[in-house]
C-alpha cells in the first residue's frame, strides 16, 4: 500500500514537472534545437551539435534576449511583464479589499435576503467569462477602456470578486464575533475594531484569497487578447502574439520568459501552501 | 437620594417572535454586587448585551448615571463586559490584552498612564508573572483572571460579567468566587453578574435578581430569595438538593398531600389547598408520624441526601452524615412546620 502510494505520487510528479523541465531545458537551447525534428533533450553548445567547438553561448543567450524586441511586438518581454504585474497586483488588491469588506457585511450584519444576495454573487461565476467577451468588448469600446490597464484591472477585479467574497466570508465566519464585540465595548468604533481586531485575525484567509485572485488574473488570456491591440498587453497575450511573426517563434526566449513569468506564482504558492490547504478544506469541518 | 448607576425600565426584546426579555426593570446602585440568576435561555446574556449596547431593545429605557444610554454606541457607555466564552485575543500577550482597552483612540491615555493601570490591575489579580506570555498558553483560570483584568484596567462605571466562572472547574470556581467578591468590594463600581449557578448567586450577591423566561420573578437579598421565594419557579432555582414542592390540602392545622398522607401541622391563614415548598434541610429523618421508604442515599461528604417515598410524593432530605439509612429502610420524616413556604393554589 505504502509503495503504491509512492508510485502514484512519483508518477504524478513526473507528469506534472516534465513540461516545466522541458521549458527549463528549452530556455538553454539554440533555437534550431528547440524545433529540430529529433528531440534534443540536453542543450548543446552549438547548433547543430559540433563536438569541435564547445561554447555555452546558447545557455545565456535566451535569457539575455529577453530584453530584445522581437518582430511583431512593440516592446521587450520586460515591458509586458511589467503590465502583468501592474494589472495582476492592482486587481488582486482591489478584489481582496472589496471582497473582504463585502464578506464582513454578510458575515456580521443581518442583511435582508442575504442568502439570495450571496447566491447572486456566486452566480456571476456560473458563466464562462469568455461567453460575455463580445458585450464586454462593445462596452469597453464605448467607454474607451480598450487597451488600458484600468480596463483589465476592472475586469479581473470583477471576475475575482465572487470568489473573494465567498472565501473571505468563510474565513470571517470563523472569527468569533466576541472578538469585535469586546473591542466595541472596550471603546473602539466598529471601523477601528475591524482594522485592529478582525483584519489581523483574517490574515490567513486574505493570503489564500490573494493567491487565488492573483493566479487567475496572472494567467488570464482570453480577455487580455481580445480587449487589447496595444497598451496593456500582458505576458500570455504577448507570447501568443509572437506567433506567425516574420522571424518565426523565438522559442528559447519564450521558454526563458515563461519561467520568469511563472516563478513568482510558484514561489508565492509554495510559501503559502499550508494556508492554501486550509483554504481549500475550510468549512468542511463544522466545529 | 443619588441617581442609581443603572436604571432599566420595561426592557423588551424578541428574536423572531420569541420573547427573550419581557418587561425587565430594575436599578443598580453604586457599589452594589447584583447577581442575575436564571436557567439557560432565560435572557441573561441578552440583558447584559443590551446594557452594553451590543443589542438594541425593542422597547424600554436604559439610563446610566442619569443619562439616556440607548442612543449611545457601546464604546460611549463606559461599561466593561466580561464574556462567558471569549476571554482574550489568543495571538496577543497578556500585557497587550490588558492594554488593548486602554489603547482605544478615543480614550487618549498616555503611555505611562497605561503602564500604571496595567501594573495595578496585574497586581490586584496576581498575574504579574503572566504578563509577557501569549494568551493562548494560559490555563482556563489564568485566562479568566486576565479577562477580568481587561475589565478592571478600564475603571468603568459598571462591570457586566456574563458567567465568567462557568467554564472553569469546580474547585477553581469556588476559589475565584471568594477572591472576586473581595476584589469587587474594593473596586467601588457596581457589578452586574450573571449566572445560572444558585450557589454562586447566594454566596456572592448583595442582591439577587431572578430572571426566568425573560421576566423578573423576584428581586431581593440572598436570604430573602432563598427563604421567602416569591413563587415556586424562584424556589426551584435556588438550593441543592432542590426544594420539595408538594400540593397539599389543609384540614384545620393539619396538612395532607393529595393521597391523604399527613405532612405537618402549621397555622396558616391560607386557603384549604396550597403548594408547599419545603427545603430538604428542613426535614428531619426521624420524629415524624407517617412512614416513608428510602429510595436513594447520596453521600455528599459532610452531608447525605436521602430520597424517600412519602405516600405519593418523593421527598428530598438533607441529613448529617451520622444518619445512616439504606434503600428500602423505613424512616419517619418530620417536617419543620415553621420553615415551610406556602403558595395558595
Amino acid at each position: 500500500m505504502k509503495y503504491l502510494r509512492f508510485l502514484i505520487i512519483i508518477g504524478y510528479g513526473a507528469v506534472a514537472t516534465l513540461p516545466l523541465l522541458w521549458v527549463v531545458l528549452s530556455s538553454m537551447k539554440h533555437r534550431a534545437d528547440t524545433i529540430s525534428l529529433h528531440a534534443k533533450v540536453v542543450p548543446a553548445p552549438t547548433a547543430p551539435a559540433d563536438p569541435a567547438s564547445i561554447t555555452f553561448e546558447a545557455t545565456a543567450e535566451a535569457w539575455r534576449d529577453l530584453a530584445a524586441v522581437h518582430a511583431g511586438a512593440q516592446a521587450s518581454f520586460w515591458h509586458y511583464l511589467a503590465n502583468s504585474i501592474i494589472i495582476g497586483v492592482l486587481s488582486t488588491i482591489a478584489s481582496l479589499a472589496l471582497g473582504t469588506a463585502c464578506a464582513y457585511g454578510f458575515s456580521r450584519f443581518r442583511i435582508p435576503g442575504s442568502g439570495d444576495w450571496l447566491f447572486f454573487i456566486l452566480s456571476t461565476r456560473f458563466l464562462p467569462p469568455l461567453a460575455v467577451v463580445v458585450p464586454v468588448l462593445m462596452m469597453y469600446r464605448e467607454l474607451d477602456l480598450q487597451g488600458t490597464h484600468a480596463g483589465l484591472i476592472l475586469l479581473y477585479t470583477i471576475f475575482n470578486l465572487s470568489l473573494s467574497v465567498w472565501l473571505m466570508k468563510g474565513f470571517l465566519d470563523e472569527i468569533p464575533r466576541a472578538f469585535e464585540e469586546a473591542a466595541l465595548v472596550d471603546g473602539y468604533t466598529r471601523w477601528q475594531a475591524f482594522l485592529r481586531v478582525v483584519l489581523p485575525e483574517a490574515r490567513t484567509g486574505m493570503a489564500v484569497t490573494a493567491v487565488f485572485c492573483i493566479i487567475s488574473a496572472w494567467n488570464e488570456y482570453g480577455f487580455a487578447m481580445t480587449l487589447n491591440s496595444s497598451g496593456a498587453i500582458t505576458v500570455p497575450a504577448y507570447f501568443a502574439g509572437l506567433q506567425g511573426n516574420i522571424d518565426g517563434m523565438p522559442w528559447p526566449q519564450i521558454a526563458a520568459g515563461a519561467l520568469v513569468f511563472v516563478a513568482p506564482i510558484i514561489i508565492f504558492t509554495i510559501c503559502t501552501r499550508k494556508n492554501l490547504l486550509r483554504g481549500m478544506t475550510f468549512g468542511t469541518i463544522k466545529q | 437620594m443619588k441617581d442609581p448607576v443603572l436604571r432599566i425600565s420595561n426592557l423588551q426584546k424578541s428574536y423572531g417572535g420569541r420573547r427573550v426579555l419581557d418587561g425587565v426593570q430594575f436599578d443598580v446602585s453604586a457599589g452594589e454586587f447584583t447577581v442575575v440568576l436564571g436557567p439557560t435561555g432565560a435572557g441573561k446574556t441578552t440583558l447584559l448585551r443590551t446594557i452594553a449596547g451590543l443589542e438594541t431593545p425593542d422597547a424600554g429605557n436604559i439610563i446610566m448615571n442619569g443619562a439616556d444610554a440607548l442612543s449611545l454606541p457601546p464604546a460611549a457607555r463606559d461599561v466593561a463586559l466580561v464574556f462567558q466564552n471569549f476571554s482574550l485575543y489568543p495571538g496577543k500577550t497578556v500585557r497587550a490584552n490588558l492594554e488593548f482597552p486602554l489603547r482605544a483612540p478615543e480614550r487618549g491615555l498616555g503611555e505611562s498612564d497605561i503602564k500604571d493601570r496595567v501594573a495595578k490591575a496585574a497586581s490586584m489579580l496576581h498575574i504579574e508573572r503572566l504578563l509577557d506570555r501569549p494568551a493562548r498558553q494560559l490555563s482556563g483560570g489564568e485566562m479568566q483572571r486576565v479577562a477580568i483584568g481587561r475589565a478592571i484596567v478600564r475603571r468603568p462605571s459598571l462591570f457586566l460579567m456574563d458567567e465568567p466562572l462557568t467554564n472553569l472547574d469546580a474547585k477553581l470556581r469556588e476559589e475565584l468566587r471568594v477572591e472576586l467578591r473581595e476584589l469587587a468590594r474594593g473596586l467601588g463600581a457596581p457589578v452586574l453578574w450573571v449566572t445560572h449557578d444558585p450557589s454562586e448567586a447566594l454566596s456572592m450577591a448583595d442582591r439577587i435578581i431572578v430572571l426566568i423566561a425573560g421576566r423578573i420573578l423576584q428581586i431581593g437579598a440572598p436570604e430573602n430569595v432563598y427563604f421567602a421565594p416569591a413563587s415556586p419557579e424562584v424556589a426551584r432555582q435556588l438550593g441543592s438538593p432542590p426544594i420539595n414542592l408538594i400540593s397539599a390540602v389543609a384540614s384545620g392545622d393539619l396538612w395532607r398531600c393529595a393521597d391523604g398522607t399527613p405532612i405537618c401541622n402549621i397555622k396558616h391563614p391560607a386557603p384549604a389547598s396550597a403548594l408547599l415548598g419545603i427545603r430538604p434541610e428542613h426535614i428531619a429523618p426521624t420524629g415524624g408520624e407517617s412512614p416513608a421508604t428510602v429510595e436513594v442515599v447520596e453521600n455528599m461528604g459532610p452531608t447525605r441526601v436521602v430520597v424517600a417515598r412519602f405516600g405519593s410524593v418523593v421527598l428530598h432530605l438533607l441529613t448529617s452524615r451520622d444518619f445512616s439509612a439504606r434503600p428500602g429502610d423505613i424512616i419517619f420524616p418530620r417536617v419543620d412546620g415553621g420553615k415551610i413556604i406556602v403558595w395558595s393554589a
